[in-house]
């Protein structure tokens, strides 16, 4: 607890957090059509409240719904979540070599608090792990300030849709919002010419392989665009690498 | 769309399991405390990772409509996200070039989508 507050006073916590707010109404109207699909259709408010609350992952969650609303068996519903969540799994490993020096119940929880956005707004701020205790604890006040904003966001956007679920309408595309957070980002990452070619390419494949089930589409783009940019890539010893 | 839906612990219980997903695919490769290290070119590689993420979620939200690629240049979304995107590039460097790609893309896209039925 005093170690969370510590990292609350460092700097780089308010730094995380500023860097969110500016993506903060993307992910509200995102999480706000969350709530409204949820209560749309038909859990009660217990179980939207509590989906929302635990699950905390739009797409998993906008995934498992319908799944719910047919019951279907717990094992579909679980592997297509795991699925849906696969660009996690990516993220994680490059979250690893930042995160292996926090002790592993803390790791989970701030894993678990990792959505798209704070993972995308870190490493952009972080192209590399700290190398000393001093930067790395001003990594982790950065990715907590960010996490924590994207947060509560998220969350008082999708309680508020849960409990305006009737009112809210959807036809009106507020969700577009978020889209637009992520080209916000997009741009902002867009800083290399490797980079723009990674974009370009995993826009190309997400695109020609969206027929897959589960989103695989967008762990398939992924992987095609990093796969093409290492091939592509002028070859450069690390040190001396561009620090993206 | 019922009124007052009823909770039930079969769907509570699905919820509960759909939060261990989210725990065990955002800590996947962090999970375990044994050290091991990532091949140097795996490591290089994920720096692409994160815009080809965000690319591949944009594109086809932005380009197609029911599973196929839009038909017609008559797409609300289109015109949203071009103009974001040039808002960005415009006032790039400036504060809250990011936050202003949501309002303008939103300024463009709403009366399009709702004036014109885009």
């Amino acid at each position: 607890m005093t170690a969370l507050r510590s990292l609350i006073r460092h700097t780089e916590f308010r730094a995380g957090a500023r860097d969110m707010a500016s993506v903060a109404p993307g992910l509200a109207a995102w999480g706000l059509m969350t709530g409204v699909t949820m209560v749309q259709s038909g859990m009660s408010l217990t179980e939207a409240v509590a989906m929302s609350l635990l699950v905390f992952a739009g797409s998993s969650q906008l995934a498992a719904i319908p799944l719910i609303a047919a019951s279907a068996p717990v094992w579909v519903i679980l592997a297509t979540s795991f699925c849906v969540n696969l660009r996690f799994v990516v993220f994680s490993a490059h979250l690893r070599p930042y995160l292996m020096h926090v002790p592993r119940g803390p790791r989970l929880f701030l894993g678990y608090l990792t959505a798209d956005l704070s993972y995308v707004l870190f490493t952009r701020r972080y192209a590399h792990p700290g190398e000393d205790p001093v930067q790395r604890r001003a990594q982790l006040a950065y990715l907590a300030g960010g996490s924590i904003l994207n947060w509560a966001s998220w969350q008082a956007a999708s309680l508020l849709g849960i409990a305006l679920a009737n009112v809210v309408p959807l036809h009106w595309g507020l969700g577009f919002a978020g889209i637009l957070a992520l080209v916000g980002v997009a741009c902002s990452l867009a800083t290399s010419r490797m980079r723009r070619v990674s974009a370009g390419v995993a826009g190309a494949a997400a695109v020609a392989a969206f027929a897959l089930p589960f989103k695989l589409n967008i762990v398939v783009a992924i992987a095609v665009a990093v796969a093409l940019c290492l091939l592509l890539e002028p070859p450069a010893p690390p040190d001396q690498r561009e620090a993206a | 769309m019922s009124a007052a839906a009823e909770t039930d612990l079969w769907t509570l219980g699905v919820i509960l399991g759909l939060a261990v997903m989210t725990v065990v695919t955002r800590s996947f490769f962090f999970i375990s405390s044994k050290p091991w290290k990532l091949p140097h070119w795996a490591q290089r590689g994920l720096q692409y990772a994160p815009i080809a993420a965000l690319s591949a979620v944009i594109v086809p939200e932005v380009v197609m409509a029911q599973g196929h690629l839009l038909t017609t240049w008559q797409d609300a979304r289109i015109f949203g996200a071009a103009a974001g995107a040039a808002f960005y590039f415009w006032r790039r460097g400036a504060g809250q070039a990011v936050l202003g790609t949501i309002l303008v893309g939103m300024a463009v896209y709403l009366p399009l989508h709702l004036g014109l039925g885009w």
